[in-house]
């Protein structure tokens, strides 16, 4: 818990994006003058998989969260480019050298069942989460917004009433910390933070989030939900921004296979879905207006096993070098994926807030240039025809990852001998195996948890649990422990990144980008800027065609 | 035969029995858990979470509670990964799904199974056969995945009949493309097992009989060949209806209806005990009752059977 902990807060304190005294002006649809709008504004999208769950407090996955965005509304939310705007809460101060946060909260929004949104409803729903009884997934969230109490609630050593929260009237909301966060505010754009109703979570226990049963503050409600079919969500009346929403219905489609669901897309069942691996370019020169691409805050990348455990071959610096030097990053971007992706050579995506991709030397070779020096570098390893180079390059199942290990695997044979086992695994297995550093070379993926550097860049420190690989490097730990308390950490997070592309405990081969068929009728209101992709079905809007 | 039947349902508990702790130990010796996840959760926060669901507790005794909530309350606990959500509540809602598309499927593929063996058989060697067994043989090489996005195509994308998936509480233009792609083959395998049981019966000396006494075409067909040309379909029959009912994962993948073969296979890869049991014990216990249903119908055709 300890370091999980250390390390999110040690990537939110050194944040200084998220400082936003002034608010944006609160947004709702905004649909721009002239305009015409079509008469049918139901939104339906492909979801991969059922969602955990719709209570703000237990929701752990991102189609979860996606309906929890739109059945609640916490104290604050993004905007179409990711920045805070008002929500339940019109206004917030810090005191006390920013360990106390005070929220005003706006008088009109109301429950959909007309009783009014108080702050006890914050408090009731924090303390919710903090409380083992509920065992939130996401109780440690409370723990890295440094509410006084919160981990001993979660240990299970105070009471939930302990935590340091309070609501002196119905709507004011203050906050007590145990540590300055400037950027406290932006954490209450995080679902498990929304308000939950405590007199219908009471009624109807675990069932409360049922349609039927569901109270929610959101610009919807759920009115219909068929396990692993469907979720429909309609238009809250009692809303307080309601007069300002467009779309009328939501509908989330659970669709297992994105094959299907393109086939579906192009019957023009589906307003949104993603597209398939490889197919983005014919489906662009086909519908060059609803095949978009846009950057997103996650990279694809190959941990080495540094481990005791791991290949000897791997501890060999020059190894590891070669091995990312002969992956030609372009050929799995431009001929595999071909989604507009971004050849990777540093972990952290270029659309990251506040971080320029640093001039890492062997990012400005060309490719001839790096296979020259790959060749190099392995011979001097001693490795050669003679004596080729071998090792298990682990995945988990699917057809993507397959294709980008094939084309690896093949390259590191042409240029460099090296014999590699493709291996894959189920998914669970896979996370099982590679948590216990029983592999050589294994695939990883990785979508940053806020807009900002060291979302990435803390999983090469030693201590952190998400190290596959067990790279550790001291001077690393020290710069990442220094960004923490650093006014612009940016210089830290660049030689992270030179000391990576040097030590090469990883292969960065890609950043991801969001690949999606959509509607051209919603295409113009979706918020593409948003690298987190938080969206609100509440600001969107469909378009006449 | 009322204590043939006590008989039957007495052996069925303990098979079920065997049946839960076998799937009790193969689900717990794979490697990771309901709770294995991407981004590890703090030690606190998951020994929080399986206080809450009794995994912190000895194996033998999860699953002692586990049979104990079943037998006394019918409770098949919560579901591990839809956190909201019971086993009850997720089969509830699932089931039905399987069971309409499921029904239908079945009750097409005997009609036009039964009919197509039935006119095979009658008209031997004639036109007729060579088109139905030629019909059955390419319905039985076209397996539910290939038949699906056949189907696909044809309705949804040419010719823009059909929706090309969902369910939308089960209205008839979901349920056309499932049904069909689910009882081809189902159709093909009853049509060629009714065609040969029905020549080797029309071969028999009592139809040799009928047809010497003058009797009608009609009469020996229906009357006397139907009845013992059935047994070998019926024993086919009870396995199949389960296997339609419970949900075939290609038909509930391709189509996405929600029914619980699709369930069944999510549940099993993201480790959700309580609803890879439960589903399990669904299926156990439909295959016991509908084999001894087959049984029972046995006797009623077949005066030689008796229990």
């Amino acid at each position: 818990m300890k370091n999980i902990t250390k390390i999110i807060v040690a990537g939110l304190v050194g944040s200084t994006f998220l400082v936003a005294p002034v608010l944006a002006p609160v947004l709702a649809a905004q649909v721009p003058a002239g305009v015409k709008l079509a008469a049918d504004q139901t939104f339906t999208y492909r979801v991969l998989d059922e969602h955990s769950s719709v209570d703000p407090q237990i929701v752990e996955d991102v189609s979860g969260s996606e309906l929890v965005r739109d059945l609640f509304e916490g104290l604050l939310n993004q905007n179409a480019a990711g920045e805070l705007v008002p929500g339940v809460a019109k206004s917030w101060e810090a005191s006390n050298g920013n360990k106390t946060y005070t929220f005003k909260l706006r008088k009109d929004a109301k429950w959909s069942n007309g009783d009014p949104v108080v702050a006890g409803d914050f408090v009731y729903a924090w303390q919710r989460l903090a409380n083992p009884e509920t065992a939130s997934p996401y109780a440690w969230f409370m723990e890295i917004m440094s509410l006084e109490n919160a981990s001993e609630i979660v240990a299970g050593d105070k009471k939930p009433s302990e935590l340091g929260v309070s609501a002196p009237d119905d709507y004011t909301l203050v906050v007590n910390l145990t540590a300055p966060l400037p950027y406290f505010a932006a954490m209450t754009t995080h679902a498990s933070t929304f308000p939950s109703p405590q007199k219908v979570v009471e009624e109807f226990g675990s069932e409360w989030t049922k349609p039927g049963n569901i109270v929610s503050n959101g610009a919807y409600v759920l009115t219909e939900h068929v396990p692993s079919e469907r979720s429909v969500r309609e238009r809250n009346p009692m809303y307080w921004n309601d007069g300002e929403t467009v779309i009328n219905k939501v509908v989330a489609l659970v669709i297992n296979d994105e094959n299907i669901a393109l086939t579906r897309y192009l019957a023009g069942e589906l307003d949104r879905t993603e597209v398939p691996a490889g197919q983005y370019p014919s489906l662009k020169k086909e519908y060059p207006n609803q095949a978009i691409s846009f950057p997103k805050l996650c990279s694809y990348y190959y941990s080495f096993n540094v481990s005791d455990s791991g290949p000897e071959a791997f501890k060999d610096k020059r190894v590891r070098q070669a091995l990312s030097y002969a992956l030609d990053r372009n050929v799995v971007t431009e001929q595999v994926l071909k989604g507009g992706q971004f050849p990777a050579y540093t972990f952290t995506p270029g659309s990251t807030a506040n971080f320029t991709i640093p001039d890492v030397a062997y990012a400005k070779m060309s490719q001839a240039e790096r296979d020259a020096k790959a060749k190099e570098l392995m011979a001097s390893a001693g490795y050669g025809a003679e004596n080729p180079l071998k090792f298990d390059l682990l995945y988990n199942t699917s057809e993507a990852h397959k294709k980008v290990a094939t084309v690896a695997a093949q390259m590191w044979k042409q240029k460099l001998g090296a014999e590699v086992t493709l291996a894959n695994q189920e998914w669970k297995v896979f996370l099982e195996v590679r948590g216990k550093q029983d592999f050589d070379l294994a695939r990883g993926g990785w979508c940053g948890d806020y807009n900002e550097a060291s979302t990435f860049l803390d999983l090469m420190t030693t201590p952190s649990g998400y190290n596959d690989g067990k790279y550790s490097n001291a001077e690393v730990d020290q710069l990442m422990s220094d960004a923490k308390t650093a006014s612009d950490p940016s210089a830290n997070y660049t030689r992270v990144e030179e000391i990576m592309a040097d030590e090469m405990p990883i292969i960065p081969v890609y950043h991801y980008t969001g690949v999606y068929m959509m509607n051209e009728a919603i295409v113009g209101s979706w918020p593409v800027k948003n690298v987190e992709q938080n969206w609100y079905s509440r600001d969107l809007y469909k378009v006449a065609q | 035969m009322f204590k043939f039947i006590l008989k039957r349902l007495g052996v069925a508990i303990p098979t079920l029995l065997i049946l839960i702790i076998f799937s009790f130990a193969l689900m717990k010796l794979a490697p990771g858990g309901p709770f294995t996840s991407e981004k590890p959760l703090p030690p606190q926060v998951l020994a929080n979470i399986e206080a809450k669901y009794g995994l912190d507790q000895p194996n033998y005794k999860q699953l002692t509670n586990y049979i104990v909530g079943i037998v006394t309350k019918g409770d098949f606990g919560p579901s591990f990964r839809y956190k909201d959500r019971s086993v009850n509540d997720i089969i509830a809602q699932g089931f039905p799904i399987t069971l309409k598309y499921g029904i239908w499927s079945f009750i097409l593929a005997v009609l036009v199974g039964v009919t197509l063996g039935i006119i095979a058989a009658v008209k031997h060697n004639s036109w007729i056969d060579y088109t139905a067994v030629g019909f059955s043989i390419s319905a039985q090489v076209l397996p539910n995945f290939v038949m699906a996005p056949i189907l696909v195509i044809i309705f949804t994308l040419w010719l823009n009949l059909l929706p090309g998936g969902g369910w939308n509480g089960g209205q008839w233009q979901y349920l056309v493309m499932p049904v069909i792609a689910l009882a081809t083959s189902y159709m093909a395998s009853i049509a060629r097992i009714t065609r040969s049981s029905m020549l080797e019966v029309l071969n028999s000396n009592f139809i040799r009989t009928a047809k010497a006494k003058g009797l009608p075409n009609r009469v020996i067909i229906f009357k006397h060949a139907l009845k013992p040309a059935l047994l070998p379909v019926i024993t086919y029959l009870g396995p199949t209806f389960v296997a339609m009912i419970t949900g075939s994962v290609v038909i509930d993948m391709y189509f996405s209806t929600g029914g619980i073969g699709q369930m069944f296979v999510n549940a099993a890869l993201n480790r959700d005990y309580s609803v890879i049991m439960g589903i399990t014990i669904l299926m156990g216990v439909l295959t016991v009752l509908f084999n001894l249903m087959v049984d029972v119908l046995y006797a009623w055709i077949d005066p030689k059977i008796r229990y």
